[in-house]
């Protein structure tokens, strides 16, 4: 495994070039002509790593772009990846928005930047604050009014603690804890469900000053278990299949007793990764009644609760109900919300902007199909619901206690939300 | 200037501003040439110009000033040198960043001329103060040996390397092992021995050829390493990672040290950190012997690679790639998860059908009812290639798990009544392996089957049928009506299709000779005359001289019991699957094929094989017949080496695609039936085209064995697309004991075949001497490599 990747390129829809960067001189400028050929001008490329000769291509496509590795060697495929999604992520911060007006708008910005997270093949640093320290456009420089002393930048960029300075300083000290899951659910059409588990993710923004030592801890059940006080409380601990973290949290440490410590960057980043697959509370139920009368006609009445706490709300409820290829056009009917027909996606999109807690509503429909000579079965895709409930865990995961230690012993202020969503992850088969 | 330039077009405006005297217009001008570069106009003309404004105050320009530099001092080695004195003089700017800008640059002009004034201040640079120019300065090395190895040895940057990885700051670290292992890497590749060339042409003169000891990983090495590893960036963690699954543990201790070292890295947010500490824990694990530790590694394991399954698509796909190639190994780490990797709606094609592969992995009798639920909901879906590989699971599972063979063949029936035309299809070839596991079980649906004859428009759907009717021949009543459908298109069918309609109507003879009668002589007939394929015409004429000299012998050859088949537990021989399983991560590990069949060196690697294949020459014909099939495996694709630009899968990629599923079967038969010769027979019996040679074969020629053997290890790019052992098993029917065909071939067959062939040789031989000459020519028609290695012998 030598060099991780040996030249970088972004190309737009029709295959030119918008970024080019060699890393080794084994490749030659025209192997970008091979990748439009083969992946951008070829309809069906089914594999997001493409090998032509002895030269691999990765690509990733997002928006009107695609960002693509390209090596010569047996590179390891997951860093790659994950390389090009950093790449994606940092463009993002920078730019707000990855796509081809962007990349041609920022090219010089981009140079800078990939000269400094990818060197020679290695990726180096790839901390998105540290990144802001030095290097800057108009925007970014006004906020981050004055310039760091280089040797500082140099020094954290590659410190121990390379993703915080030293000398953070606020007047008054806070730190915010976003606990978002996204629930996934596969239901059958008899309602058994096949598949429910929580990717959940903590976000914190910390505005604490100097060097923070934190502790975090969760109604995890491992943790409350050691404690010894299972009796009381395991009742509402959640069990955790595995969770990741932030590269500021002390990994041994977890290992060895379960306890998260770390230093964590100024500003807000991603804290950890979890997932949880035992006792989800699904938020939402669906009774679906799907009958296809005759060949033109197809009559649907779903049910939809709201199963979660009356004082709690649901925002963006939207369910994408699908409907027949030859659907000519339906006809809805709704308690709350909208319902409309979306031809293009063959799909009843039914929204409600605001569900309470234990609120029921129903929709009823009828789809006119034209007639066709095709034989084959509609295929029913699921029905799929997407959905933000604010202060609600579909895992039941709570933060038990956010501590903070500083040796200047100042005491700061903690904020938690809660958040559960799904977005294209909640199916119900019907 | 000499030669005088254009005095107008768009380089000469540009010129014009470089040479501006205000700043603003020089540093649009900059940005402007830059742009030119990315989308392809030559810029190299600017040169000079360009180089006036590198020395500036602004940072942002001199970086730009620089990436020109890197584009173009390969064109202008010559005018390389005007930028030296302002390099090295920013080699000792105070400002940090300003003095790794400059080191980095300088490192990778690829000019020979820069490289002598590179020496001092990279040896300055790589003590520096600072570890931001250090990290920097470390990589430099592995640049300057990439272009001139000997200067790194001359000025012992690499001892200075290995002293950083004592360096106090873990970036640092980092890098230092990243270059070394880059440098390591680049000295292994140079070759052997000095005669010979690489295909580098920045190669060093032998003489100054380091030695593989650059980078030793010695035990005070390896504390400092996994001190580093807990507290580096995620990046600089791979590096540490893939150095220690190069380390060789001294003893069980040590082994058990890393590993629980190496651990917590499972719980890594980046994905590759992860299967990074997973590569090294399958490597170190080998030699830990204390149980509870192994089931707490792999208890620990699960978890994470489950975590991976919610990543980006890209990523989902490499984890799952891999898992498939962990549960090859261990087949239980994830026995409980089946449900994570049931396929999503909105999963992208490539991802779904990687999830198939595992779930009929994952499959068991606990969870098998669900599973074929959601295999019957996937059978429904939109995109026809996964539904058919969703049908084909069925199949599997129902060859995998005998308790559930009933359910998933009445899943199979349910599909049939769908009419869907290629579910239709699919069932009926995944039915046929039923029943070759499960022989006179489900007797029942064949009057279902044969009412879907019309359906059938697929070659290989349609021979499945007609091999089951054959079979069945005495249990279906209108055997003889159905067979004699096929026997009125007999001209227009594809060969497979032609092939099994003789074989089933010879099988029909044999069990009902009275009714029968007339209408195999119409098929002998037909397959003699008009038919122009040898196979066809060999198969009907050895029928035929069965026939009329002994039926006795032709039933013992022709109704022989066939051994049940059933499903490989990995897809990959054993020796590779270790290979594989120390590379986890990388593509290897993703294509499921060893690095050297696809990367770069090629040509080396094609040397290399062709060397390994010289080397029996003086042992005796059997063993090296033996040494090939080994070779065969150790370099699945000798084809791709040689093709350097477009993809060379797509003209000959359905034979390479059944030469690779045989390979991957062959080579584990290779395993199970334990004595090496037979399997390579076995291989060569499957693939040539006569029976009658193969016989031949076995007792004499191993000269002609090795090219025979040699089509097996033309792998297809496409071979990712997953290496089934069912979906392979379809030709099975091909080959009643009598005529295997060139097509594909399973090595179980190919060995009932062998059996049944044993029997009666010297009735056989006695045919033998006009079929020979098409098989001669298929082998000449087999591709160029078979040629190249034809020569060898």
């Amino acid at each position: 495994m030598r060099s991780t990747k040996q030249a970088f390129f972004i190309f737009n829809q029709k295959g030119e070039v918008l970024i080019s960067r060699l890393f080794r001189q084994d490749l030659k400028r025209s192997i970008s002509d091979v990748f439009r050929i083969q992946v951008i001008s070829n309809p069906d490329v089914r594999s997001p790593i493409i090998t032509l000769g002895s030269t691999s291509f990765f690509h990733v496509r997002i928006n009107n772009v695609y960002v693509v590795g390209v090596t010569k060697c047996n590179a390891s495929a997951a860093l790659v990846f994950e390389f090009l999604y950093r790449f994606i992520t940092i463009s993002r911060s920078y730019f707000s928005k990855l796509d081809e007006e962007s990349v041609k708008n920022n090219f010089v910005l981009i140079y800078e930047l990939l000269d400094e997270i990818i060197d020679f093949g290695f990726p180096q640093n790839s901390e998105i604050d540290t990144l802001k320290m030095y290097i800057t456009t108009e925007s970014i420089k006004s906020e981050m009014a004055v310039r760091e002393d280089s040797s500082k930048i140099t020094i954290q960029a590659t410190g121990a603690t390379s993703w915080r300075r030293s000398d953070v300083k606020y007047r008054k000290n806070e730190a915010f804890v976003d606990v978002i899951e996204t629930v996934n659910l596969l239901m059958s059409k008899e309602g058994a469900v096949l598949r429910a588990d929580v990717d959940g993710q903590i976000l914190m923004r910390a505005y604490l000053s100097g060097t923070p030592e934190c502790k975090f801890g969760l109604n995890d059940k491992l943790v409350l278990q050691k404690r010894g006080n299972e009796g009381t409380k395991s009742d509402d601990a959640v069990e955790l299949d595995d969770c990741q973290f932030h590269q500021c949290v002390r990994l041994g440490k977890f290992d060895s007793d379960r306890s998260i410590s770390f230093i964590p960057p100024d500003g807000e980043f991603e804290l950890m990764r979890y997932r949880s697959t035992s006792n989800i509370n699904l938020p939402f139920r669906l009774q679906t009644h799907v009958t296809e009368p005759s060949k033109s006609r197809v009559e649907y009445t779903i049910h939809l609760k709201a199963n979660f706490d009356s004082k709690l709300n649901a925002n963006n409820v939207i369910l994408r109900i699908p409907t027949p290829l030859n659907t000519t056009g339906v006809q809805a009917k709704v308690g709350i919300g909208k319902a409309k027909y979306v031809p293009g996606e063959n799909v009843i999109v039914w929204k409600i902007p605001r569900l309470q807690g234990a609120q029921e509503c129903t929709l009823t429909a009828e789809a006119d199909l034209a007639a066709t000579t095709h034989r084959q079965a509609w295929s029913r895709p699921p029905i799929q619901v997407d959905f933000s409930v604010v202060m609600f865990t579909a895992s039941g995961l709570l933060v038990r206690f956010l501590k903070v230690f500083e040796k200047s012993g100042y005491q700061s202020v903690k904020w938690v939300r809660y958040l559960s969503k799904a977005n294209g992850s909640y199916q119900i088969r019907f | 200037m000499a030669m005088a330039p254009p005095r107008k077009g768009e380089n000469y405006e540009l010129r014009q501003q470089l040479n501006s005297e205000y700043r603003d217009k020089r540093a649009d001008a900059i940005k402007r040439v830059i742009a030119n570069h990315t989308i392809g106009k030559d810029c190299s003309g600017l040169f000079p110009d360009v180089v006036k404004n590198m020395q500036t105050d602004d940072l942002e320009q001199k970086k730009l000033v620089y990436l020109y530099l890197m584009n173009y001092a390969k064109t202008q080695p010559e005018l390389v040198i005007l930028a030296v004195n302002t390099f090295v003089k920013d080699t000792a700017d105070p400002n940090p960043l300003v003095r790794a800008l400059a080191i980095r640059t300088m490192s990778i002009l690829r000019a020979e001329k820069i490289l002598d004034y590179l020496a001092s201040p990279l040896s300055r640079c790589l003590k520096d103060e600072n570890p931001y120019v250090r990290k920097t300065a470390a990589l430099c090395v592995a640049k300057v040996f990439d272009l001139k190895p000997e200067l790194c040895v001359e000025y012992g940057f690499v001892e200075t390397l290995r002293d950083l990885i004592g360096d106090g700051n873990p970036m640092v670290v980092a890098n230092a092992v990243a270059a070394l292992a880059d440098i390591y890497e680049a000295s292994q590749n140079l070759p052997p021995t000095p005669p010979a060339s690489p295909g580098r042409s920045s190669s060093p003169p032998p003489s100054s050829k380091p030695n593989s000891e650059l980078f030793i990983i010695d035990p005070p090495t390896l504390t400092k390493l996994l001190v580093a590893l807990n507290e580096c960036s995620e990046w600089g963690r791979i590096a540490i990672l893939n150095t220690l699954a190069r380390y060789k543990a001294l003893d069980e201790k040590e082994s058990e040290h890393i590993c629980e070292r190496v651990m917590p890295q499972f719980q890594h947010v980046n994905a590759a950190v992860v299967l990074g500490a997973v590569k090294v824990i399958m490597i170190h694990m080998k030699a830990v012997t204390r149980e509870d530790l192994i089931k707490s590694l792999t208890r620990k394991m699960a978890p994470p690679l489950v975590t991976l399954i919610s990543s980006p698509p890209e990523v989902q796909w490499v984890a799952l790639r891999n898992i498939n190639l962990l549960l090859q190994k261990r087949p239980d780490i994830l026995a409980n998860e089946m449900r994570v990797f049931f396929c999503k709606y909105n999963d992208p094609p490539y991802v779904k059908v990687e999830k198939l592969d595992i779930m009929v992995r994952l499959a068991s009798e606990k969870n098998v009812d669900t599973l074929l639920g959601e295999l019957k909901e996937y059978a429904s879906e939109v995109d026809v290639d996964f539904v058919r590989k969703a049908v084909r699971a069925v199949g599997q599972v129902a060859i995998k798990i005998d308790e559930a063979a009933e359910r998933c063949v009445s899943v199979l029936m349910e599909l049939i009544e769908t009419r869907v035309s290629y579910v239709v299809q699919e069932a009926v070839i995944v039915i046929k392996d039923i029943f070759r596991k499960y022989p006179h079980s489900y007797e029942g649906i064949i009057p279902t089957l044969c009412s879907n004859l019309e359906e059938l428009d697929e070659p290989e759907a349609k021979a499945s049928l007609i091999w089951i009717i054959g079979e069945y021949a005495e249990k279906i009543e209108n055997a003889d009506e159905l067979l004699g459908t096929f026997l009125e298109t007999f001209k227009e069918e594809s060969y497979p299709v032609q092939l099994q309609t003789l074989t089933a109507i010879v099988k029909l003879f044999l069990k009902k000779p009275d009714e029968s009668q007339a209408i195999v002589q119409r098929v002998l007939q037909a397959a003699t005359k008009d038919c122009d394929s040898a196979d066809v015409r060999d198969r009907a004429y050895i029928y035929w001289r069965l026939l009329s000299s002994d039926p006795a012998a032709a039933k013992s050859v022709v109704l022989a019991i066939r051994p049940p088949i059933s499903l490989p537990q990995t897809t990959v021989p054993p020796a590779i699957l270790e290979e594989l399983l120390s590379e986890v991560s990388s593509l290897a590990s993703v294509y499921h094929k060893p690095a050297a069949t696809f990367i770069g060196k090629g040509r080396l690697g094609a040397e290399e094989m062709q060397r390994r294949a010289l080397e029996p020459e003086e042992d005796n014909a059997r063993e090296k017949a033996l040494q090939t099939v080994v070779a065969g495996q150790q370099a699945e694709n000798l084809l791709d080496f040689d093709s350097d630009d477009i993809e060379p899968t797509s003209a000959n990629s359905s034979s390479q695609n059944q030469s690779l599923s045989m390979f991957g079967n062959s080579s584990s038969a290779s395993g199970h039936v334990g004595a090496g010769i037979s399997s390579a027979t076995l291989s060569n019996v499957a693939k040539s085209s006569n029976p009658l040679d193969e016989l031949m074969d076995l007792f004499s020629t191993a000269s002609m064995t090795t090219p025979q053997n040699q089509p097996q290890p033309i792998a297809p790019q496409s071979a990712f697309s997953g290496i089934q052992g069912l979906q392979d098993s379809t030709p099975s029917l091909n080959n009643d004991n009598t005529a295997p065909t060139r097509q594909q071939q399973q090595p179980h067959d190919a060995f009932a075949g062998l059996t049944g062939l044993s029997s009666p040789p010297q009735t056989l031989g006695s045919g033998s001497t006009s079929p020979n000459p098409p098989q001669q020519q298929q082998k000449q028609g087999g591709g160029g490599a078979q040629d190249d290695l034809l020569g060898l012998f």
